[in-house]
């Protein structure tokens, strides 16, 4: 077990080499690195507008049923609604589910490449194949997740203001000054750093996980659910790495 | 002109190919036959460089691919084409952008110059209406024939093709490989196929190298075939009924000759 896993780790580390060269041909690579910004990023937005919207407004709705102590400030709520979104869900628990949506996209797609000869054929012409399709793909979403995090932050809070608009638990004027009290900047900073990171570890794994499929379809899709239990892990691995790094 | 000088593979610690030697000459269609897991898949690999034989030697009109820095093996691989068992067309890609791609990333033509390649070599290999559609919307035979005007659209000097007629209907395969002989003389390209299809045997073999468990059993082309003496080779070509009728219908030839 730890020898496979430092195997695989070395096999990892090979094929990054491999993956962070000069591409073949700019023009190419941007074209294609527009492509993966609008197939791995903005495909993402609808559902990740969907669950921070709902998301946030649960965590809206739990705030005010607990938080029912007369020496807690009334404004309490979104200050803990906001704290809970930028510090862990919209980086953390967002990008875990990316690592389903994403992870597995591209897991499978460079795998199908793989068992239907594709990037073999790629190979043939001379062209470094794990540069030439993985690159596009890590760099592209690595760009774009900052937009997907802010992005995030924002409709978790429009979610938990749906809740102070539309129901009695809580008026709207205090969930508003809740969101606004003792803002921390920095917070916002590192929730896009934790993103990247995690952007970084999704996209490149899935990557692997797929350039090196061995078999058919069956191996595909085992590849696909490798990559989304190992990028999962990960991710929690360098959250609390970077949380222990940049809050303390 | 493609040679291989005693070249030796092993997978795991198990001998998949022993001292094969043979040369593909130029502007011939040379066949590599055998049965499925004789290692003849294995051998076309060690020829292109996608597997490194452990012993023997590659050239390529005499440049040694092993000892060929990265910078010569990426520049000899533009010379290659390769067809691949399942086509492996790009399936984000249509039928124009398959043909464009080695195009896009090796050529220095204007973008019209690769336009116009493109079309010629879709229109060499005789499909039409077929630009916009991807490899999803057309038929195995189609893909083959896209495959293929993909291969020669940087006008390689060695074309690799294996089992091209995998899939096809006996027709579409006849089609294939009088294409394939059609551009080899055409272009005077060193084409290399790995097929066990008896048709292309008979129809394009003009030299022909039988593997049998990892060992060059027979060389030879379509016209001496049928008088091998080779068990294995003999085994293999007349496995068929009808072949076996073929076979004794030549005995009876071969006897009336010799009589007179």
């Amino acid at each position: 077990m730890i020898i496979s896993s430092i195997s695989s780790f070395g096999r990892y580390c090979l094929f990054m080499t491999q993956v962070f060269r000069t591409p073949d041909k700019w023009k190419v690579f941007f074209q294609k690195l527009i492509l993966e910004i609008s197939k791995l990023g903005v495909d993402s937005i609808p559902l990740v507008i969907i669950i921070s919207l709902f998301i946030g407004a649960v965590i809206t709705i739990q705030m005010t049923i607990n938080i029912v102590s007369p020496l807690i400030p009334s404004y309490s709520t979104g200050l803990a609604t906001r704290e809970i979104l930028l510090l862990e869900f919209s980086s953390s628990m967002m990008s875990l589910i990316l690592a389903g949506k994403v992870g597995s996209n591209i897991a499978s797609e460079i795998g199908t490449m793989r068992v239907t000869e594709q990037i073999d054929a790629i190979d043939i012409m001379g062209i470094n194949s794990a540069n030439f399709i993985v690159l596009p793909k890590v760099i592209g979403f690595v760009l774009f997740v900052p937009v997907l995090c802010v992005l995030s932050m924002f409709m978790g809070l429009i979610g938990g203001w749906f809740i102070a608009e539309f129901t009695t638990m809580l008026s709207v004027e205090n969930y508003v000054f809740g969101i606004q009290s003792f803002f921390n900047e920095w917070y916002v900073w590192y929730g896009i750093i934790k993103t990247v990171v995690f952007a970084y570890i999704i996209a490149s794994v899935a990557a692997y996980y797929g350039y090196y499929v061995k078999g058919g379809a069956l191996e595909v899709g085992q590849a696909s659910t490798k990559a989304v239990v190992s990028s999962s892990i990960l991710i929690l691995l360098a959250d609390v790495i970077l949380t222990k790094l940049l809050l303390q | 002109m493609i040679e291989a000088k005693n070249v030796s593979k092993w997978f795991d610690g198990q001998r998949i190919l022993y001292d094969i030697s043979a040369t593909f000459e130029t502007g011939k269609t040379n066949l590599i036959i055998g049965q499925s897991g004789s290692g003849k898949t294995v051998f076309m690999k060690c020829l292109i460089g996608l597997l490194s034989p452990e012993e023997g030697t590659i050239l390529y009109d005499g440049r040694i691919f092993r000892e060929m820095s990265q910078q010569q093996k990426r520049a000899l691989r533009t010379e290659i084409g390769m067809l691949f068992q399942g086509s492996a067309l790009f399936d984000n890609e249509t039928v124009l952008g398959n043909v464009m791609f080695p195009l896009r990333m090796f050529s220095r033509m204007s973008h019209e110059e690769q336009l116009e390649r493109a079309h010629f070599c879709i229109k060499r290999v005789g499909l039409t209406n077929a630009d916009e559609k991807y490899p999803s919307e057309i038929s195995g035979g189609m893909q083959k024939r896209v495959a293929i005007a993909r291969a020669i659209a940087l006008n390689p000097k060695y074309l690799f093709c294996d089992e091209p007629n995998s899939g096809l209907d006996p027709r579409t395969s006849i089609l294939i490989d009088e294409l394939l002989s059609d551009i080899t003389h055409e272009y005077g390209i060193t084409t290399i196929i790995n097929t066990h299809d008896m048709n292309s045997v008979l129809g394009i073999g003009e030299k022909i190298v039988f593997i049998n468990k990892g060992h060059c059993d027979w060389i030879g082309n379509d016209k001496t075939i049928f008088r091998s003496k080779s068990q294995s080779l003999n085994d293999f070509v007349f496995a068929s009924k009808l072949f076996q009728e073929v076979k004794k219908f030549l005995e009876r030839e071969y006897e009336a000759e010799e009589n007179i």
